[in-house]
């Protein structure tokens, strides 16, 4: 602390204040992102993985969570099949891809 | 070689944009480069009062883009500076009066005959803010060391890179070395680190922007004030010339040497 501010008393850092509110404000502001933007996102997730494992279509979700100044973008994606879906629509129904997954685990 | 357009914005109002423009414009052309000012504030234009020149307007901005005259008949000549010339805004008008298309088409003719262009940003985000950027070849952001300027200079940085400019660089406006020094102010490097970009030039609190702009005589017309030598040092800067920054907040005052001496 300041030798004035040691005489003064004073303890109370404006500036210091100033920058963490705004740290705090701008990590708000800048992680707007839009239910159509999260959409987007969640869609061509899912094609790039289809492409590599088969997941479940139904269950998957995209989220953006927020703990303090740090925000995440979570993605939970359920694998049926470790191998990439044989179907060339990329979209087996679930049923038979939870046999399969059994007759793989019978294996 | 084609001039450069640049944009001066912030985002919030009142920091000091359009005194900004007036003295890089002022600074610029005192280099001997040719400078044109424009002011895109249309509805509420001042860069002429700054200037000294709104006795002088004889048609603006939006009568070129219209074609009702052409932008030599616009451009008003500063006497004190023959490098320096200014295209007013339209007062009687709103900004839906001009588009991008128009301000690029505008700004790709003064680009031909100046070295400089520098366009006067509106306040706000709205459609004066896009067409201001979007002839731009670099954008500069004026900010003030307070926490409503910080935070709408990110949004403005923000709006900028998504219009794939290059990345906008920061004048810092109004700092008060001495508010600095006592913790009360943001500092340079707290401003920089929160907005992460590139540093264009500190400006300090100065007495003497007021009583020049009650004149319409822009300090950078002469050497001897705070402000008027700090923006000349910005308009050397952008001329390209490497001017070291002069940290206005520094804790190597006399009062800090003497009261380290009595801590020790």
């Amino acid at each position: 602390m300041n030798f004035l501010d040691r005489i003064f008393g004073r303890s109370s850092k404006s500036a210091s204040a100033a920058k963490e509110r705004l740290q705090f404000v701008l990590a708000h502001d800048r992680s707007d992102i839009s239910p159509e933007t999260l959409d987007i996102l969640k869609d061509e997730i899912v094609k790039v993985i289809s492409k590599h494992v088969e997941i479940d279509l139904e269950q998957v979700e995209v989220t953006v969570s927020r703990s303090g100044a740090i925000h995440r973008l979570v993605a939970n994606i359920p694998v049926l099949n470790t191998r990439p879906p044989r179907s060339p629509q990329r979209q087996a129904p679930h049923p038979p891809s939870r046999q399969a997954r059994a007759a793989r685990t019978k294996t | 070689m084609p001039g450069q357009v640049v944009t001066i914005t912030s985002g919030k109002g009142g920091v000091g944009k359009t005194t900004a423009t007036a003295n890089l414009g002022v600074a610029l052309a005192r280099r001997g480069v040719r400078v044109a000012c424009l002011d895109a504030d249309i509805g509420l234009r001042n860069l002429d009062v700054v200037l000294g020149l709104e006795n002088r307007i004889v048609y603006d901005l939006v009568d070129v883009v219209e074609g009702r005259a052409k932008l030599r008949q616009a451009l008003i000549k500063d006497k004190r500076l023959p490098e320096l010339q200014l295209l007013p805004a339209a007062q009687k008008r709103d900004k839906t009066a001009v588009t991008d298309k128009q301000m690029i088409k505008l700004c790709d003719d003064l680009r031909k005959e100046f070295d400089f262009v520098l366009i006067d940003s509106p306040a706000g985000i709205e459609g004066g803010f896009k067409y201001s950027v979007a002839p731009s070849d670099q954008v500069v952001v004026v900010v003030t060391p307070e926490v409503s300027s910080v935070r709408d200079a990110d949004r403005v940085i923000g709006l900028v890179e998504a219009m794939e400019k290059p990345a906008p660089r920061l004048i810092i406006n109004r700092m008060r070395a001495a508010m600095v020094k006592r913790g009360e102010m943001l500092a340079t490097a707290d401003v920089l680190e929160i907005l992460s970009i590139e540093l264009l030039g500190i400006v300090p609190e100065d007495e003497a922007i007021i009583t020049s702009t009650n004149k319409g005589h822009p300090v950078a017309l002469e050497d001897h004030s705070p402000a008027g030598s700090a923006f000349t040092r910005i308009a050397r800067r952008m001329m390209g010339e490497d001017v070291p920054f002069q940290v206005l907040d520094d804790t190597n005052g006399l009062l800090d040497r003497f009261s380290r001496l009595l801590r020790r």
